[in-house]
């Protein structure tokens, strides 16, 4: 049973599925464990980064693709949602209309890139995306009389998902069911049911395909696998995706603007969030997008707080300034990517397996490597 | 003498400003187990890629069975029954064994009786399916790579120096692998600069010398002749008795 919802993909650390089955309860959970907007707003905000950053994992873990216009595909996800509900009105058709609609664009968008531009050699592929992703940023904040330029759209959602929605006219376990729990609830299930699609598609053929492209491609195409029509797909799976997680916030946030959506620092922090998660394991962007959504949502408090220790000492009372929290940000990262390169699933894995493979090793001396060995060189 | 399955004729191949492949002609008897000898450099590898499609023919054309595949890509030349087999123990390290093993059936599926005889030709795939191809030893990355040209019945089998770097107790367990291919009847093109291994299969030899054809003729015709051996290969016979 579980096995069939993981997709046979286990996590293959003692560590790592406690850390995940940690998540999974507080995200589960987070409505009736916190009080207070902000918990709720950083676990919403993790559950959209877990599919965004998963997504874009079976592009550059999976398939080997380097891209930077995998916040464009978020935005029009978003823009998709905010553009039908303003203009449309807060009603379910409208929703549906724009997430249809969203789907579409970012699903052909990225075909269209994929089959142009994916015969190109690795590093002019990502340059293509990130001057259409750039054009893409400029024409959202241009074209202000449909999307709002640089002051994003406002709307209101349909009444199932406002506040003021009384879900129960009783509160469950002291916490009154209101739109907004409604909300995070549909947040929680879409991306959690897109993340164990995406872990579906890596471990189906398809995916065995991909990770044969991105260690060989030539490889791949001499047993009859043409690239070029794989790598779009999975492109556009995950765009599709992305969408997704892209309709997600905008439906969290009831507002949606570049800098929410599309900028590049949310680009980068997707790419933090899977390097230090771990490239090419989904469960890689579960941890990095926890890990760096908690660390950007309470970071600044913490180095608030300790500034305030250290007032009295000069030097350290500046380092230790709430302003500062990105450096310290990027510390962390530097210390991760140092610590674990194979970020920290990988390293995780590693040690569990290492540490099996020892115990085996001692059971029973039959090991890989020991027969038809290779010829010692001279 | 049985009719040709692959034929090139005057086919060049250029990589970047270079003239690698000076219009190579020879065939390849259906049924028929034929060797490309040559020393390092001579276009061997290079004639390999272009039959596949990953390197184009600047000229010439390349006939499999009976139709031109010389333009055609890769993906379709392999679609129509040309397995290839790469130097260097080309297998996909992350994938497990069994997933290396699947990708390269086409159905998707692999056929247990098929398994079975594959198993019997190299065990070790056998104790290691599950795992993943990378934490294999070279030569049983090397039994990866053939057993998937072999996990379904192809009409050519293309295979690149497979005794390259192995031990000699592995390269004898390649020799027996082979033969029991050559007796299943398949065809097959073997690149090999072991002599003895190339002897010990060949039915046909093709020898190349700076990217063109310097002999054709019957394995046996060249192993009897170590004047012909010496002149074309720089082989002493005593050396690789």
């Amino acid at each position: 049973m579980f096995g069939r919802v993981l997709s046979g993909d286990y996590p293959r650390s003692p560590i790592l599925t406690g850390a995940l089955l940690l998540i999974l309860f507080v995200l589960a959970f987070a409505p009736f464990l916190f009080t207070g907007a902000q918990p709720l707003n950083v676990a919403a905000k993790i559950c959209v980064f877990i599919l965004l950053v998963a997504s874009y994992d079976l592009l550059l873990g999976y398939t080997g693709i380097v891209s930077f216009a995998h916040t464009m595909f978020f935005g029009i996800g978003g823009y998709g949602a905010a553009i039908a509900l303003s203009r449309l009105g807060p009603s379910w058709a409208a929703l549906a209309l724009g997430i249809v609609a969203a789907i579409a664009v970012a699903g052909t968008l990225a075909l269209l890139i994929g089959l142009f531009s994916l015969r190109v050699r690795a590093i002019f592929f990502a340059m293509i995306t990130l001057a259409v992703a750039t054009a893409f940023l400029v024409l959202a904040s241009q074209l202000s009389g449909f999307t709002g330029g640089e002051d994003g759209l406002n709307y209101t959602v349909p009444e199932l998902l406002r506040p003021s929605f009384r879900l129960f006219a009783e509160p469950i376990f002291g916490t009154i069911v209101n739109g907004r729990i409604v909300t995070y609830y549909i947040v929680f299930f879409i991306a959690l049911a897109g993340f164990l699609l995406l872990l579906r598609v890596v471990n189906s053929p398809f995916g065995s395909v991909l990770q044969a492209i991105r260690e060989n491609e030539f490889r791949a195409e001499a047993l009859g696998y043409p690239v070029v029509v794989y790598r779009s797909f999975a492109s556009v799976v995950s765009a599709v995706m992305a969408a997704l997680a892209g309709i997600l916030l905008a439906l969290w946030l009831r507002y949606t603007g570049p800098d929410t959506t599309l900028s590049f620092a949310i680009m980068i922090d997707v790419l933090l969030m899977v390097v230090i998660g771990g490239m090419g394991t989904l469960y890689g962007a579960v941890i990095g997008a926890t890990l760096m959504t908690i660390a950007e949502s309470y970071l600044p408090a913490i180095m608030g707080s300790l500034g305030k220790v250290g007032a009295g000492i000069p030097f350290l009372s500046t380092l230790l300034s709430a302003d500062r929290w990105l450096l310290w940000l990027g510390i962390l990262f530097i210390l991760s990517v140092y610590f674990f390169p194979t970020g920290i699933v990988g390293k995780l894995r590693a040690h569990w397996q290492n540490k099996r493979h020892g115990t085996a090793q001692r059971q029973d001396s039959s090991t890989p490597g020991d027969s038809g060995n290779t010829r010692p060189s001279n | 003498m049985p009719d040709p399955l692959l034929t090139l004729q005057g086919v060049h191949t250029h990589i970047g400003h270079y003239h690698i492949l000076q219009g190579v002609d020879f065939e390849v008897p259906r049924g028929s187990f034929t060797v490309l000898l040559g020393r390092n450099g001579a276009g061997k590898t290079t004639t390999l890629r272009t039959i596949m499609g990953l390197w184009k023919a600047s000229r010439g054309n390349i006939r499999f069975a009976g139709e031109d595949v010389t333009s055609r890509a890769t993906p379709d030349i392999a679609a129509s029954g040309i397995a290839y087999v790469p130097e260097n123990m080309s297998v996909f390290s992350g994938l497990t064994v069994q997933e290396n093993l699947i990708l390269a059936a086409r159905t998707g599926k692999i056929d247990a009786v098929r398994l079975e005889w594959i198993f019997s030709l190299f065990p070790a795939l056998q104790r290691f399916f599950g795992l993943a191809a990378g934490t294999l030893s070279g030569g049983q990355k090397q039994m990866l790579a053939i057993a998937r040209a072999l996990i379904e019945p192809r009409d050519l089998i293309l295979v690149d120096e497979p005794t390259k770097g192995l031990a000699p107790a592995i390269v004898g367990n390649m020799i027996r692998a082979f033969r029991e291919v050559k007796n299943a009847g398949a065809t097959v093109l073997l690149v090999e600069q072991n002599f003895m291994a190339a002897r010990m299969l060949g039915d046909a030899v093709v020898v190349m010398d700076d990217g063109r054809i310097v002999h054709r003729g019957a394995m046996a015709e060249l192993a009897a002749d170590s004047a012909l051996q010496q002149r074309l290969l720089g082989l002493h016979m005593e050396a690789h008795q």
